[in-house]
């Protein structure tokens, strides 16, 4: 009896499967389900743009409507990743043009994106709807002039904490007036002002505008006409907020601000006169996202502005909020999920007075039943803190904590977080995201790869003793998938004791560790399916191969060797003789 | 040559005697940066930690111990942010020192004389850096930087190594071999360090790292009249 259910039936069953680790499970059952799977994959991500070659993602997925590509490590965030390493998207925007015309959605992080790219993007498809770039860079405000004039059918261009090469404001008025269609505009990271009167007819001409997010230079004034042509806004993201209103200004602004009935998403906020604060207050209320972190707004204002936020699922704000406004924000916001502290530059190390300390997460962790993702920077901590807060919140599934001087010990015990830590892994049985710091042995690295099943990312600096530590989380942490360290002592061994499981990972990125080139020419030798870059601005054939490198970059790849390296990145392809000759393979 | 086949569970391979990191010096580098290489930042170089920091920080004159804020990197936060952060600290610092200069901001054309925190420097902020003799040139944030000291320092790592021990102003005093120079926006080179810093960094559109034999023939400000 042939039990095989025909394509079209299963094409309408794969439908109702979204999400993408379902899909690549699906394709794993059988020849059929593979084949029918691919043709119906519309949205994919690929979360290296070296693990793959363009050219096989475009021939798997013929039906692809948007792709998310993800380029530079995350610490290239931090400026630890060399300009040029690489990360271009030309090679991939120019294999779709040609493949799959049809694309409509383009989202990239942490690429190089050229204005060469955003001119094919415009030129190259033709129901082109979305266009996302995060911490991208290369490109020019012509490259936004082209994507505004060709793409008529845009609905999202959002621009995050990108490096443009700003040639001034003209590129909005490119938008055609026969361009109604957008959703989402942000273009928050950019300097120049925009024309206003372009901007002002832009958003009245777009009755489905949910999301804005608009750049500093815009002012105050201007953002109260913005908000009375779009009282639909769901996401805001302000200008600056200081100028000098008058009073009916201010009424006004005041007016406009209460007629945002549908508005959950706040951000922007620079330069924030504490006068007009109160201009917010109407909307905090059906806020459930609020970022204040480039506002410098003092305690006291924080409060009153976070007590009237009950229903806050999302808060990023600055350390200027200290411990007491923390405690406010727990007896306020019963619904926060995540929240993130920032450093404001004010808790300088010479401070001897310290107002924002762990005591305010402890707060928090106490009283917020949901809160389950937190990146905190703070001066110090204590093992007890971190006890306390494993405790409260068993359901964290991220926790970033940064005490910023490297090193710090438990500031009341001065023995190192070990312990705390500890608790944290052993409690948090969840745990998908991992950020350590302060003064950790190798003690609490064996702990994390004890307890640490969940983690898939983990950041590393300034810490640990010996190659153990690197051992006890390459073996131990089963789920682990991103790996960074930067400035910790281990070296060789651990890494190539562990080497099989760097083929079930991502990727690992080691910077200032003892990791010798020896190591990494070993490490090539036995698995071809990873790349071993070794980013080091001193070539590292012309010394020891006992010396240390200064970084490296492993992922697993099916595109085999990058054809785009700079001089400062090695990896064995290039230099195939040194790879053979020089070593003794087992 | 230690073949990567004699790699084993459980020896240290470390680099062992300085002498064997001695080999293949760069012969371009001839400070000794090598013999660093490899040396990590450690707890002795933030000495500041778990103790009086006001106390520590005094006790160390001229060669100042790496603060957190001056490690590549480091906290963690994205450049945005940065800059923000940055610009705070550097009013912070301007303060401190009683200028009157931390008044005066970066001017956009159009601003005009108003009561508002200092604002982000225009322009990308990212200018090219070479050094004689090195092939690859390096970009620097410049807004992501504070002072003279801080620049120097992102410098030196990059192009000396991780030296651990920080003597900022080794490129900024004249005591190494190496001057630190910049082109101005008017195609001039001049000699870096004699401009306050937030002047500094609107006019400088490249900076080079060369050799002192051939920076003798540059002019600093106070020489050259406009």
């Amino acid at each position: 009896m042939d039990l095989r259910l025909p394509s079209k039936v299963l094409e309408h069953i794969f439908s109702f499967v979204d999400s993408n680790e379902d899909r690549n499970s699906v394709s794993l059952v059988c020849k059929s389900w593979y084949e029918t799977e691919r043709r119906t994959r519309k949205k994919i991500f690929v979360r290296n743009c070296y693990a793959v070659t363009p050219e096989a993602v475009a021939r798997r997925f013929p039906e692809m409507r948007s792709l998310t590509l993800k380029g530079k490590p995350h610490f290239a965030d931090y400026n630890l990743v060399p300009d040029g390493w690489g990360g271009y998207a030309w090679p991939w925007i120019e294999a779709l043009a040609e493949k799959s015309p049809s694309l409509e959605e383009l989202r990239l992080k942490r690429m190089v994106v050229t204005d060469e790219c955003l001119e094919k993007i415009a030129a190259s498809f033709k129901e082109f709807k979305a266009l996302v770039l995060t911490s991208c860079e290369g490109f020019s405000t012509d490259g936004l002039a082209a994507i505004a004039v060709a793409c008529s059918n845009l609905r999202e261009l959002e621009l995050r904490e990108c490096i443009v090469e700003d040639l001034g404001g003209d590129w909005l008025s490119y938008f055609p007036e026969t361009l109604t269609s957008l959703v989402s505009l942000d273009f928050s990271c950019l300097d120049s002002a925009v024309k206003l009167s372009d901007l002002e007819r832009l958003v009245s001409r777009s009755p489905n505008l949910k999301s804005l997010k608009l750049n500093r230079a815009v002012s105050l004034e201007a953002l109260g006409s913005l908000l009375r042509l779009a009282p639909q806004l769901v996401e805001l993201g302000t200008g600056s907020f200081s100028d000098k209103l008058d009073q009916e200004a201010v009424s006004k602004l005041s007016q406009a601000f209460s007629e945002l009935k549908q508005l959950k998403s706040l951000s922007g906020l620079w330069d924030v006169h504490p006068e007009y604060i109160p201009l917010l207050y109407s909307v905090c209320p059906r806020l459930t996202s609020l970022n204040l972190s480039y506002a410098t707004v003092q305690m006291p204002d924080l409060v009153e502005l976070l007590s009237r936020c009950s229903n806050l699922q999302k808060l990023w704000v600055m350390d200027l909020i200290e411990d007491k406004g923390l405690e406010a924000v727990a007896s306020s916001c019963k619904e926060l999920r995540e929240l993130r502290v920032f450093p404001s530059g004010a808790e300088d190390l010479d401070e001897t007075n310290v107002a924002m300390t762990e005591q305010g997460l402890v707060s928090v962790s106490e009283v917020c039943p949901n809160l389950e993702s937190v990146l905190y920077f703070c001066v110090q901590f204590t093992n007890e803190a971190l006890v306390t807060i494993a405790r409260n919140r068993p359901n964290l599934k991220c926790f970033r904590l940064c005490v910023m001087e490297p090193f710090s010990p438990d500031h009341k015990t001065q023995k190192p977080l070990d312990e705390g830590f500890k608790a944290i892994v052993e409690g948090c049985k969840d745990l998908q995201r991992l950020s350590v710091s302060g003064l950790l042995t190798d003690k609490a690295f064996q702990y994390i790869g004890t307890h640490g099943k969940k983690i898939r990312m983990l950041s590393i600096a300034f810490a640990g003793e010996s190659d153990l530590m690197l051992h006890h989380l390459l073996s131990g942490c089963e789920s682990l998938n991103k790996l960074e360290i930067r400035d910790c002592p281990f070296g060789d061994t651990a890494l190539l004791e562990n080497a099989a499981k760097l083929e079930t990972m991502r990727s690992l990125w080691m910077s200032s560790c003892f990791v010798s080139f020896g190591a990494c020419k070993l490490l090539s030798q036995k698995m071809p399916k990873l790349n071993v870059e070794v980013i080091d601005e001193h070539p590292p054939e012309t010394r020891p191969d006992s010396s240390p490198v200064e970084r490296i970059y492993i992922y697993r790849t099916l595109a085999g060797p990058r054809l785009d390296m700079p001089e400062f990145v090695w990896t064995i392809h290039k230099n195939l003789e040194i790879g053979v000759s020089n070593l003794a393979i087992e | 040559m230690r073949g990567g086949s004699e790699l084993e569970l459980g020896k240290s391979n470390l680099p062992a005697a300085e002498s064997e990191l001695e080999l293949g010096l760069g012969l371009s580098l001839g400070n000794g940066a090598w013999r660093e290489r490899g040396r990590i930042l450690t707890a002795k170089d933030f000495p500041s930690v778990g103790s009086k920091r006001a106390a520590d920080s005094s006790s160390h004159h001229g060669a100042s111990p790496p603060r957190s804020s001056q490690v590549v990197g480091w906290p963690p936060v994205g450049s945005h942010r940065m800059n923000s952060l940055v610009n705070k600290q550097a009013m912070k610092a301007e303060k401190r020192e009683g200028k009157e200069e931390g008044k005066k901001k970066v001017m956009k054309e159009e601003d005009e004389p108003k009561d508002v925190p200092m604002k982000v420097v225009q322009g990308s902020g990212f200018v090219k850096v070479n050094k004689d003799g090195v092939g690859i040139g390096r970009k620097v944030d410049m807004r992501a930087h504070s002072s003279y000291e801080n620049l120097a320092q992102t410098l030196e790592e990059m192009f000396f190594g991780m030296t651990g021990k920080v003597k900022p102003l080794r490129l900024l005093d004249g005591s190494s071999e190496f001057v630190l120079t910049y082109e101005d926006k008017e195609g001039d080179w001049m000699l870096v360090g004699d401009v306050p810093w937030r002047m500094f960094i609107t006019s400088v559109k490249r900076l080079r790292i060369m050799g002192t034999s051939e920076a003798n023939g540059l002019a600093t400000r106070h020489q050259e009249q406009k």
